[in-house]
Parts: structure tokens; sequence; C-alpha cells
């Protein structure tokens, strides 16, 4: 029983990261989180899948070791270890987050809290107790999302023969055949992984291609190298007669008009993620949701209910890990009455990191096309760029769309090595809307694969040098 | 590790406070939270709290002098910890004095050149500065639009970061020239889940902002009068009196409600200007202006437009009674959209009241009185009231302040309007 300025429902990165905000901020905090902190990116999320995606890599590039004159002897792999070494990064990224909070006096309270009167929580501790804090100035609820199944597909996740990701990351060892329903960035990455491990994977999606909020010619790009690999993409397909078996799934694919049989020892759902609202009082404390199910909020990030904020995933999609970073600062700074920007959402990096890795900020050019916009595309593949060559990873470009008139930067979107990395130079630049010249201005260190960037600019503005 | 105690922002507009008491000596034990010392801000008496755990070692400011938000006022430390590092680095910023104007009894360390550590409470930083027109930060983006548009970026602020002119900046300077009269609609904005509507500044806005304030000050205030007859507004409150004591409304009451209902029609005057922008709100907080024994503070009727007139006189009185009684928290006395101050009680016949920025505007009532006017021809004796309106001319035209009034003299000649 205590009280406290702000009190955050959940420790993921919007919430942990609004929580020591808003301690520099001279505010007392406490977040309240069952499970570990740094929620699903730091648990199940971003930072094990990035872990794994090592793996994967290090097993692609050992491949074609011998051609760099490194000779290896037999390869063998093994998904435990590598799992188990996910594991410890995630825990000690986990442990990270604990040490934040007491260097910044975060008090975090061990338990699952529910909404009470006024600003009050109401806590059931993890060894049963319950209690209650409350907070004067605001709570703020960042419970983020969850997995969940494809039921309409016959698809309900049974954790053995099909499985989310949350799964997947705790797999002993890779199965022989998966299907990927869903081939968004975790369908991707996860295909990634596992084809590098030895599993037969079939990666399904419904919609025309795969990544299908990318570009088209990202996607195209990774179908094609993906393929090249093994995987079996298939776009634009529709599910029916799924029978999910104890050892085995059994469904039949429909592509273009043609019918077949894919059975499989497991199936991993990849379509998105739902909200946690449930059971944590918001109707009772007139938190209203919108009609996709997240917790209504205004721009200043408050709910329906006064006092009461959302931040994160359960605030509204994109949900991204950095997108709720940036939305538990901003909370904290308004909450603590202190000066603060409003968020940028028409920014915000998507990044996949498959091999090729996909990052991309705006708009892609079919949305260009749709919006009307007078554009002009730059575009310069990794294959004539020095340094790709050096390290034999030439697959993928750089393109940039930028206004036809003012130069100014509309989208970009970059395929290959080290993708999600490199957009950040054209996402400081769209922020600060410098235009393509300005970028071209720059002097770019050779040789970089930054270069490719330069050079995409420039042939935006028709004078490309290198290719 | 020792926890520097600093003077805190407590409330919204506070920029320093006066140490009204210790409730610990130097040398008691305090825990994270512990009540530390009273303070009082520019509106009421608050409590400062404790950040850390140990023992209050240092006190650097006496009861009754008063430091700066952001100024260290005391250390809390563990019983033997060495200090002088600290004390000698910070004592410097904690530029105390006593109400009195003698020195405070803070020690002071001759030898102590270093800057003060990082403030662990950071005072709000003000909205984005103007750019000085010399050296007008700007986006290349911006810059290419200006040139194009034909847009002088020396005469505009800009609304990014640091006051830099962006791309938003630009377009809404263009959209200016062609669409100025977005900004003199009389309706209210279309409702959305937000609170308030920011405009950034068109071109003609900020030209009349600066040529208005280079003339009278930094408020170009102009003032309107009428007089308003308000014999239907008494007989309605007679008759409601007449139902009996719980139907009793104050004349001010009917002035209140009247005020709101009208500045939900006057998105203009319902605003607040913020140098960069004006901020058109599509909620009224009404203040409303109290002197107390200590002087004049102006708490705030939410979402007024929206509550009846029992509420909306219920609410008055309270908030009345405890801004005497200096019981008001700051969330009570922030936030107003506009303001009205009432001396009619005081018989000022008529008076000009000065407006609270960033409000853009403020009513002044005088008192009511029985006077003989021409009705038809015939003399009659009527009700009549004198209010003036001082408006901020950056944001509010004559001619819109006029039809605002003359809104609000529809309202309470013909109370029923109230209700409609």
């Amino acid at each position: 029983m205590a009280n406290y300025d702000i009190i955050f429902l959940g420790g993921g990165p919007a919430g942990y990261v609004g929580a020591i905000r808003a301690s520099q901020l001279g505010q007392t905090v406490a977040v309240i989180e069952r499970e570990g902190l740094g929620g699903t990116c730091v648990l199940w999320g971003c930072i094990p899948a990035k872990a794994l995606l090592e793996s994967s890599h290090i097993a692609n590039r050992l491949k074609h070791a011998a051609e760099f004159g490194v000779k290896v002897g037999d390869i063998t792999l093994d998904y435990g270890v590598a799992m188990k070494r996910s594991r410890d990064v995630s825990i000690k990224n986990s442990k990270g987050v604990e040490f934040l909070f007491k260097k910044n006096k975060v008090t975090w309270i061990k338990g699952t809290g529910v909404l009470g009167a006024g600003k009050s929580v109401k806590v059931t501790t993890a060894d049963g107790k319950s209690e209650t804090h409350t907070a004067t100035k605001a709570v703020v609820i960042g419970t983020g999302s969850r997995v969940r199944g494809l039921p309409q597909a016959g698809l309900e996740l049974n954790k053995t023969t099909v499985i989310s990701s949350d799964e997947a990351l705790v797999l002993e060892k890779a199965p022989a055949t998966l299907a990927i329903v869903g081939a968004g960035a975790v369908g991707c990455e996860f295909a990634d992984v596992l084809n590098a491990f030895g599993t037969k994977v079939t990666l399904i999606e419904v919609m025309p291609r795969i990544l299908p909020l990318e570009d088209e010619d990202a996607s195209a790009e990774v179908a094609r190298a993906f393929r090249k690999r093994g995987i079996d993409v298939l776009a634009a397909t529709r599910l029916s007669g799924t029978k999910v078996g104890k050892d085995r799934v059994t469904m039949t694919v429909e592509v273009s008009g043609e019918k077949k049989e894919l059975v499989v020892d497991m199936v991993l759902v990849a379509t998105g993620r739902a909200a946690n609202v449930e059971n944590i009082g918001l109707k009772e404390a007139g938190v209203q949701l919108d009609d996709r199910g997240f917790i209504k909020v205004n721009e200043k990030l408050e709910t329906t209910a006064k006092g009461i904020y959302a931040v994160g995933d359960v605030a509204g999609p994109p949900m991204l890990a950095h997108k709720g970073e940036r939305e538990g600062i901003v909370v904290a700074e308004i909450i603590a009455g202190a000066h603060h920007h409003p968020i940028n959402y028409g920014n915000i990096p998507n990044c996949t990191y498959c091999y090729p890795e996909v990052a991309s900020i705006g708009f892609t050019e079919a949305q260009c096309k749709e919006k009307k916009l007078d554009y002009k595309v730059g575009k310069f593949p990794f294959s004539a760029n020095g340094r790709a060559r050096t390290s034999g990873e030439t697959e993928g470009f750089v393109k940039v769309i930028r206004d036809a008139k003012y130069g100014e930067i509309l989208g970009a979107h970059i395929v290959g090595p080290h993708a999600t990395e490199l957009i950040h130079e054209l996402l400081v630049a769209r922020q600060n809307e410098f235009t393509v010249e300005e970028i071209d201005l720059a002097i770019h260190a050779h040789p970089t694969l930054s270069e490719a960037i330069a050079e995409a600019v420039l042939d935006s503005m028709g004078k490309m040098i290198h290719a | 590790m020792a926890t520097k105690v600093f003077m805190e922002a407590l409330s919204p507009t506070m920029e320093e406070g006066r140490l009204v008491k210790w409730n610990m000596r130097e040398g008691d034990v305090v825990k994270s939270g512990d009540v530390l010392a009273e303070v009082e801000t520019d509106k009421a008496v608050m409590e400062l709290v404790a950040r850390g755990d140990g023992v209050l070692r240092k006190q650097l400011v006496t009861e009754g002098a008063t430091a700066p938000v952001g100024s260290l006022v005391g250390v809390i430390g563990a019983a033997g910890e060495d200090l002088s590092a600290l004390l000698g680095g910070t004592v410097a910023a904690a530029s105390a004095t006593a109400a009195g104007g003698a020195p405070a009894s803070a020690p002071t360390t001759p030898s102590a050149p270093a800057p003060a550590g990082p403030i662990a409470v950071p005072i709000a930083a003000p909205a984005a500065a103007p750019a000085s027109a010399s050296t007008s930060k700007s986006s290349p983006l911006a810059r290419r639009l200006a040139r194009e548009s034909g847009v002088d970026l020396a005469a505009m602020a800009g609304s990014g970061p640091g006051g830099r002119i962006i791309k938003r900046d630009i377009e809404a300077a263009v959209a200016g020239g062609g669409a100025q009269s977005a900004v003199s609609t009389v309706h209210r904005p279309p409702s959305t889940v937000s609170d308030f509507t920011d405009q950034p500044l068109t071109l003609i806005r900020k030209t009349i902002a600066r040529r208005l304030a280079e003339s009278i000050g930094p408020i170009p205030t102009f003032y309107l009068t009428a007089e308003f007859d308000m014999t239907r507004t008494a007989e309605m409150r007679a008759s409601l009196l007449e139902q009996g004591e719980e139907y009793r409304v104050s004349f001010n009451d009917i002035i209140l409600k009247a005020t709101a209902t009208a500045l939900a029609r006057y998105p203009e005057v319902n605003a607040h200007w913020l140098g960069d922008k004006i901020r058109f709100f599509n909620r009224v907080h009404l203040g409303m202006a109290v002197a107390t024994d200590d002087g004049l503070i102006v708490p705030v009727i939410f979402d007024a437009d929206r509550k009846g007139l029992r509420e909306l006189s219920a609410e008055s009185k309270a908030l009345a009674g405890k801004a005497r009684a200096r019981k008001l928290t700051p969330e009570e006395y922030t936030g107003s959209t506009f303001s009205v101050s009432n001396l009619g009680m005081m018989q000022i016949d008529e008076f000009t009241a000065i407006i609270n920025p960033p409000e853009c505007g403020i009513l002044a009532i005088g008192a009511l009185e029985d006077k003989p006017v021409v009705i038809n021809g015939a003399l009659a004796v009527r009700k009549r009231l004198r209010i003036t309106m001082s408006c901020d001319h950056r944001v509010i035209d004559g001619a819109i302040g006029a039809r605002f009034l003359q809104d609000l003299r529809r309202m309470l000649e013909n109370p029923l309007m109230l209700v409609f």
C-alpha cells in the first residue's frame, strides 16, 4: 500500500522507458509487472528472435566460408543450443532493466494489476497477496499485446503442433517440416531461422506478396532470396481443410486456383497480435476501446478516463517497441508537466531482421501512386557497391522516393546487409526535412554500404555514378 | 550516496517557492516520501517531499526564504557522509533570498567555481522559442517551399524544435493567404476526440500580432463595453426562487452560464495565444476571478458549457469558498480557456479587467442597477448591467468580439435561450 506520483501497469518497452523518464523528471514511480522487466520485446520478441537470427546468419555464412579461403569441417546445427543462448541474452537484457530501475529509483511491484477506484491499482503479487497502490497524478496502461491463433482457419494455438512465436522461441530442436502462416516480419524472421537449421519451411501469405506492408520491390527481393535458399514461398494463398493432429497438421493450400495438400510437423501462426485489454478493469474505470480493440487515446495519450493514460501496443498500432518507448517518454513528460515534442507517427522505421534485412520509412511507391504524388525514384543495387562485394553480401538495394519538385524524401526502402542500421541516415534526414540534395552534399565514406544511399539519392536526380 | 533536495515545481506555473516551514530538522532521519517542508507556491501551500532515504544533513534555505524552482534547498545523506564536494559545487546555484530581502543564512563557499550538477527536477522548458529574425532557423525543405511560394522566412516563427521553421509552417503561411476565412468562421470546429485544435499562425495573423504588439505592449488589448437589459433575467431568477430555496442562483451564475454557452459558439474567443500558434479549444473551461485576502485567484469551472445552472451555481460557490480558504489544488486553478471577473457586488459601474494569458479575453461585469431607459418612446425603469470585454487583438478581431457580445446580450436579455 503506497502512494506514487505515477503507476505504470506493464513493464515492457513503453512502461519501463516511461518509468525511467518520469523518475528523471522527479516523479515517484512504480511499475507493476508480473513476468520479467522488458516485456515481449526483451523476453518474447525483438531480442531473442534477433539472437536466433544471428545463429542462422552464421550458419548461412559458413556455407560460403570456403570461397573466402576459410575451410571448416562438417557443420552441425543444434537449434537447442541456439535457443538457450537466445534465452540467456533475453534474461541478461531483462536484468539490465532491473538494474536501470534500481539506478533510477523506480519500484518494481511484481504482480498482476487491475485498475481500481480513483487512480488506484489492485495488485495480486506473485506470492498471492493482495495490495492496493494509489497514483496521485496518473496511471499509465502499457499492458502490451499477445500472440493469437487463427481459429477461422482451424488453427487454434495448442503449443505443440500449432504454435506461435512464443513456443518457437523455446523449441528444443528444429522440426523437420514447418508451415508458417503469415509472412510479415515475424513470419519471415522465423522462416529464415528454421530454414538455416535444416527445417523444410513453407511460408504462406494470404496477401498477394510476402511482407505485404513493405514496398513491392522489397517483397520481391526477399521472396527471391528465400526461394534461392529453399524456402517454399506461397503468396496469394488460401488455406482450407485444416486437420490438426497430435504430431502433424494437414491442410489444403490453394494458389492461383491450384489446390494441393500440405502435411507438416508444425504450423507457426504469425498473423498478428491482440491487445491485452482483458481483466485489467478497463470498463469499470471508464476506459473505452476503439473499434479494433485497442485503448482509445487522444494526442496526449490520455484515455477516456481522466488521469489514466495508455502507451505502446495496447494504445494502437504500429505495434513496435520503438513506438512504445517514445510514447512512454512523451507520456512521462506530459504527466510531469515538462516540455515535450509531439510524436511523429509518420516517420517510424519498420525493420525485418531476416537475411536480407528489410528496413523502410515513409511511403511505398504504390502509396505515392495512390496519393497521386509527383515523385521520382532512385535505386541502387548492393551488387554495384564495393563494400557489399568485399563481404560477399550483394543481395538487395537502396530505393529512395523523392518529391519531384522539392526533393522531399517521401519514402525510403532498403533490402540488404545491415539495412536496419543503414535506414537511420535517411530517417534522420527525413525527420529534419533534408532533401535528397543535402544527402548528396554530405560526403559519404568509401568503401561503405552507406554509399549505396548516396548513389540512390543521385539516381533520383538522374546523376548516379556507379551503376 | 547523498540525495539533493530541490525546490520542485509544485504547480504548473510556479517559478519560485517560499519555504514556509521545515518539518524536519537537520539530523532527522527521513524516508523517501516524508514531508520535508511546506512550500508556498504562487497559488497555495504545498508539501515538499523527500526523494531519497537517509538523514536530513543540510537545510540550505531558511524558513521564510524564497528559492527558484530547481535550486538546491537541502541535502539528504548518510550520517557522517562527507558532503563538502557536493555543497561546494552546488550552493552557488541556490540563490536563495530571505523574504525581507536580507541574504539567507545558506552556507556559502567562496571557492565554488564548479558548475552545479545536473538538476534532477528540471523546470519545464518553455515552448519553442521564436527564432530570431537575423538567424531564423529553417529546414532545407522549408526554404525550398518558401522560395517557391514567396513566403518571407525572416518574418515568421517556426513550430519545429527550437523555433525551426519547417514544412508545416510554410504550408500554413501559404494557406493563410487564401483561406483566411477559416479564422473568422463563427462555427464550432468539428468535434473530435481532441480537446482543442492548434492552428499555426497565418501570415496575416502574424503581421497583425507583431504590429499591434509594437504599438501597445505585449498583449495588444482593446475593450468593448455594452449595457445589457437584465430585466428578464431578473424575472427569471425571481420566479426560480419562488419554487424554493434550492432554486436560488445568483446573477453571476446566470452570466457564467450565458458566457459559457456563447464561448462554445466562438472558438476564436475561447482560445489561447501560444506565441507560434493559436489553440482553439473544443471545451469550455471558465475561469472565475475570486478576491481572497491574499489577492486574486481564478479557479476554473471545467466544461462549463455542458453544465446546468444548478451544477454551475453549486460549483462556483464551492470553488469560491475553497479559494478564500486557500484550499484550491493546482488542478482547480489551471486550465481555464476564458475568464470572467465580477465587481458588481462592490458597486463598480463598469471596469476593464486584465487578460490572464495565454487566454485571449476576459469579461468585466459591473453592478446591476435600476435605470431609466427609453423603450418605444416611453420612459421605463429597467435593470441594466454593463459588461466590458477585454480582447487580445492578436487573436480576437473587433468584429468577432462584438458578435460574441451580441450573442451574450441575446441570451441575457432572453434568458429562456439558455435552456434551448
